[in-house]
């Protein structure tokens, strides 16, 4: 059994790399068949598992449409459970006085009697069953079947984490179309080529650029940061918790470093340069909590260009020269490196007594921080 | 307050209990606690922690409780893990302990729905049970919830509970309602959160005559529980049955089909509970202890717990959750809950709102972020008090003697109604206000926590105010039903710090008008005077574990909890914070809408109460002006 370590003091920072091996468990909601084989080679959309959902129940009060006891309901029924029931057609009727009085309670959907009910005087009909099909979402080898829940896709190729992000799994081209990681992803530079495409940013996507890649039909947008408000403009609701994905909008929107204007880290906007024009998957689902879920833009065999250059490994920790991300105030944002991890507790300007390193900022100034507001730049 | 109670332990393991070992798996540490009888006294002794295993790579909760455990290990010198647990019995005093016990909240928790007739009638009394039990309500189905037959289907469906509960109909009653419900359950076929391929757990507490009924139609689709009926009758609400059995159904279900719950459950013969649970009966042992009305709370990233336990005969306990309130996962919601507006009202310095609402977000999405600088601890503890005063409110909504009873007896019987719906709550009888949760246990200075009580729940007389250390509830609670006697020394020697007592005149008046005099003979035997004005913070230091003597002479039109313009001579506890005189009066707490000014009151308590650093806090103000 792998043994955890202790509590790290400091936050595992967002993977950006440009090689990895690549996991993800495609599960049905309910139990139905999967339709591929252990080994078999599949695409974003090869469909990999199905099932079906009970179809929509529907009920209606017969003994009120009617104007009946409960109790009597049966004497009334026209259909019986198990019955076709087309939308429109009689469930039940009243008849009185030879035919004068003829009252019928009409279903409003086409389905199945499955339920009367002599308490309540209601009556269910259920819909067809609704299928659901489950895609690959990445290219990659099935490396795993989970007998009849689903697969588990694997594949080697870079993987990107983003902070935040919105809109749930599409797959699209790379397209970086500003020059710089500082410079602002404007709606004037959405085309309309740019339709089926991943749309990578610097520093902030506008809320027009997001409106703009919407209309040319772009698939994702991905810079450094949004401002709050655009976003809530954008969704047309504020969001409260951190749970996204199930958005209902044809773009996936994600931010790579946080709310308000901040340049992409070098490595991450470099890294989307080298994918240009590659087929990538993405998914805007965050949930930050237990099990915390990033948003991810996956390049499926991306062969890496800078093989053997220096990695700051995860399971290393934090040692003097570790690149790393300021993530709260007063220096949010700056890239910076350790210079020191002092073992002891530091009292800071709060009078909290925390775990600090010194670290060197990318202006030069050697400033003291908490640990727990630092991450690691991974890779 | 009275001593605490010395009871025998009601959990024979046929041997003397000197130590006991227990764990909290939560959804992101899980914390281990080691208690030993030391000359006579049950003492917390080490305490270690690790991160919760229950998630990817890990999937088996026990490595982090074995991490947890083994840094107490360490701590300690001693051993308690074997290659199959904990050890238990102890085989020596090095080795082993005589009880272990664990409580988790681990994965989600557990999350409910909730069913019954009349929203505020038997759902209530559900959601009641439910929240008592230490679950998430997700939701609450009535057949008066204002929603369509289709809408509440749909939602049913989409829900994915651990389980639900179904109330309804008094017994003896009509079964149509109830049944009309449990035909949308039917309808639904809801699917368990938990294990593809289960039936989801159905507890039935509604009316006896509907059991046949209920089983013909849920039987077949999900797992059926028939209990009492949660209200019998009109008048009582007995939640003990449903809450047992959701208890039941947390170990068979959730806890089983988390991953490594299997094992932990097997290192010890006591029931894991639910961590919230578990803190309502820590919450149930403290009143009872110390025989007063206590309102607990819990802060946390993502929800924020409110116990109480109130009533003649301490008899109502409630609590709630407002499961979308906290401090970093849940941070985004309170702005939108509370308005930007009323966390700006806290803020004591000049501030951009976009600024603050960008700030909000960045915590939402670096949830394990601290504030370094004293502004950014300023406005976590705003953001801290909208939570707090939010989940407060829900909580007195749902605190509510029991809603029905009132028609029942207005005929000729008017005078003697009892349950009118109106909160249990009473502020000016309440004794104890504790407090726990990161933003609360770990305020740099104490009279922080203390400030951040006073402001967002607003008590009224004379309130002592604690914080639990290192957040020992939930153990304690669990402990509390097998050793009581342990659990009660524990809880009131090592649990609680207590920050000192608040004293606030109820009334109202002109600002800088006397409302009341004090008079403390401290224990040194030195007398010191307070005259407090209306609109005035002060503090008198007195020490953890000092009580003094205090003359309370309130003005004509203010209650210290005898009444108004009462005076009366009683005795009063310190703290790390000492005597807190709070002279802002009116509730709720109106703070001036002149930015200027309101900045300028803010700073004033700042300073009487020398809240924050003031020499950074002055810098800040110049800066900002």
């Amino acid at each position: 059994m792998a043994q955890p370590k202790m509590a790290h003091a400091y936050t595992p920072g967002l993977k950006v790399t440009e090689h990895d091996v690549i996991e993800k468990v495609r599960r049905l909601p309910l139990l139905g068949e999967v339709l591929v084989q252990k080994g078999d080679k599949v695409m974003p959309d090869t469909v990999v598992a199905r099932t079906e959902l009970p179809g929509e129940p529907h009920t209606v009060n017969v003994a009120n449409v009617l104007g009946i006891e409960p109790e009597d309901i049966e004497h009334f029924m026209v259909k019986k459970v198990g019955d076709h029931i087309a939308s429109g057609e009689a469930i039940a009727r009243y008849r009185a006085f030879f035919g004068l009085v003829n009252r019928p309670a009409p279903s409003k959907v086409d389905g199945v009697l499955e339920m009367v009910s002599p308490v309540t005087g209601q009556v269910t009909i259920r819909e067809a069953n609704i299928p659901v099909e489950m895609n690959a979402y990445i290219e990659g080898v099935v490396d795993e079947i989970l007998e009849r829940e689903g697969v588990v896709v694997k594949c080697e190729g870079a993987f990107i984490q983003g902070i935040f992000g919105v809109g749930g799994e599409n797959s699209g081209i790379v397209r970086v179309v500003v020059d710089d990681p500082n410079d602002v992803l404007e709606a004037s530079l959405i085309k309309p080529e740019h339709k089926g495409c991943v749309l990578i940013g610097g520093s902030l996507v506008t809320g027009d650029a997001v409106n703009r890649a919407i209309e040319m039909g772009a698939v994702g947008v991905v810079a450094g940061g949004i401002i709050d408000q655009d976003l809530v403009t954008f969704l047309g609701y504020d969001i409260g918790v951190a749970i996204t994905g199930h958005e209902d909008i044809p773009t996936s929107v994600i931010i790579t470093e946080g709310f308000g204007k901040i340049r992409m880290a070098d490595k991450t906007f470099n890294l989307f340069k080298d994918l240009e024009g590659e087929q990538v998957s993405l998914n805007g689902a965050t949930q930050i909590r237990a099990g915390v879920m990033r948003p991810e833009i996956i390049a499926s065999g991306h062969k890496p260009r800078h093989a053997g250059e220096k990695q700051a490994e995860l399971s290393q920790g934090m040692v003097p020269g570790t690149p790393i991300r300021v993530i709260r105030e007063p220096y949010f944002g700056i890239l910076a490196e350790v210079v020191e991890l002092p073992p002891e507790l530091e009292v800071i300007e709060t009078e909290a007594k925390v775990r600090i390193l010194k670290a060197k900022l990318s202006d030069g100034r050697v400033v003291t921080i908490p640990r727990a507001n630092v991450e690691i730049i991974e890779g | 307050m009275a001593e605490a109670q010395h009871q025998q332990p009601r959990y024979d393991l046929g041997r003397e209990i000197n130590s006991i070992l227990a764990t909290d798996c939560g959804s992101t540490t899980t914390k281990a606690i080691l208690i030993e009888k030391v000359e006579g006294e049950y003492r917390l002794i080490v305490r270690g922690e690790a991160p919760t295993t229950v998630e990817k790579p890990f999937e088996d909760v026990t490595a982090g409780a074995r991490n947890a455990i083994r840094e107490v290990e360490e701590l300690s010198g001693k051993t308690f893990l074997s290659e199959e647990g904990v050890i238990v019995p102890r085989t020596d005093d090095n080795t082993g302990v005589d009880i272990f016990l664990s409580t988790s909240s681990a994965g989600g928790g557990l999350q409910m729905m909730v069913a019954g007739v009349v929203r505020t009638m038997t759902a209530e009394s559900a959601q009641r049970a439910a929240l008592g039990a230490g679950a998430i309500v997700m939701d609450v189905i009535s057949i008066d919830d204002g929603r369509r037959p289709h809408e509440k289907i749909q939602r049913i469906r989409h829900l994915r509970p651990d389980m639900i509960l179904l109330s309804g109909g008094i017994d003896g009653g009509t079964v149509t309602h109830v049944a009309q419900i449990a035909e949308l359950i039917s309808a639904a076929e809801p699917k368990p959160r938990l294990g593809i391929g289960f039936k989801l757990p159905v507890i039935f507490a509604g009316n006896r005559e509907a059991r046949g009924y209920m089983n013909e139609i849920l039987a077949e689709k999900v797992d059926l529980r028939i209990v009492d009926n949660l209200r019998p009758t009109l008048e009582q609400e007995v939640l003990g049955p449903a809450r047992e059995e959701i208890h039941n159904l947390f170990m068979e279900h959730v806890m089983a089909q988390a991953p490594g719950y299997n094992k932990l459950m097997q290192w010890t013969p006591i029931p894991i509970m639910p961590t919230p649970g578990a803190v309502g009966l820590g919450m149930q042992t403290t009143a009872q202890t110390y025989n007063t009305h206590v309102i607990g709370v819990d802060i946390g990233g993502a929800t924020t717990d409110v116990f109480s336990v109130v009533g003649e005969e301490l008899e109502f306990f409630n609590r709630t959750v407002s499961a979308n309130l906290g401090m970093s996962y849940s941070v985004s919601n309170v702005l939108l809950e509370t308005g930007i507006e009323n966390i700006m009202r806290w803020v004591p310095f000049p501030m951009e709102e976009e600024d603050l609402r960008n700030r909000i977000r960045n915590k939402m999405i670096r949830p394990t972020t601290i504030p370094q600088s004293l502004e950014e601890l300023i406005i976590e503890q705003a953001i801290a008090r909208e939570a707090l005063r939010l989940a407060f409110i829900h909580h007195k909504s749902l605190a509510v003697g029991l809603r029905g009873v009132q028609r029942q007896r207005s005929i000729g019987d008017v005078f003697e109604q009892t349950g009118s719906g109106d909160t249990l709550i009473d502020m000016m009888k309440l004794g104890i206000l504790v407090g726990s949760g990161g933003v609360l246990s770990h305020a740099p200075r104490r009279v922080q926590s203390a400030l951040m009580m006073l402001d967002a729940f607003e008590p009224e007389g004379i309130t002592w105010l604690t914080v639990d250390s290192i957040f020992m509830m939930p153990q304690l609670g669990v402990l509390s039903t097998v050793h009581p006697q342990a659990a009660s020394q524990v809880f009131d020697k090592d649990c609680l710090i207590r920050l000192g007592t608040g004293l606030a005149p109820a009334g109202t008046s002109r600002e800088g008008e006397m409302i009341c005099r004090f008079e403390f003979t401290m224990p040194d035997g030195r007398q010191i005077e307070e005259k407090l004005h209306f609109g005035e913070m002060k503090r008198v230091e007195l020490g953890q574990g000092e009580i003094c003597d205090a003359d309370i002479d309130p003005a004509r039109g203010f209650d210290m909890g005898r009444g108004r313009g009462r005076g009366f001579k009683t005795r009063i506890h310190g703290g790390v914070a000492g005597l807190i005189l709070d002279g802002r009066g009116r509730r709720p707490l109106a703070l001036p809408e002149d930015p200027g000014k309101r900045v300028a009151k803010l700073s004033e308590w700042i300073e009487a109460l020398d809240a924050y650093p003031l020499e950074r806090y002055r810098e800040i103000l110049e800066r900002r002006a």
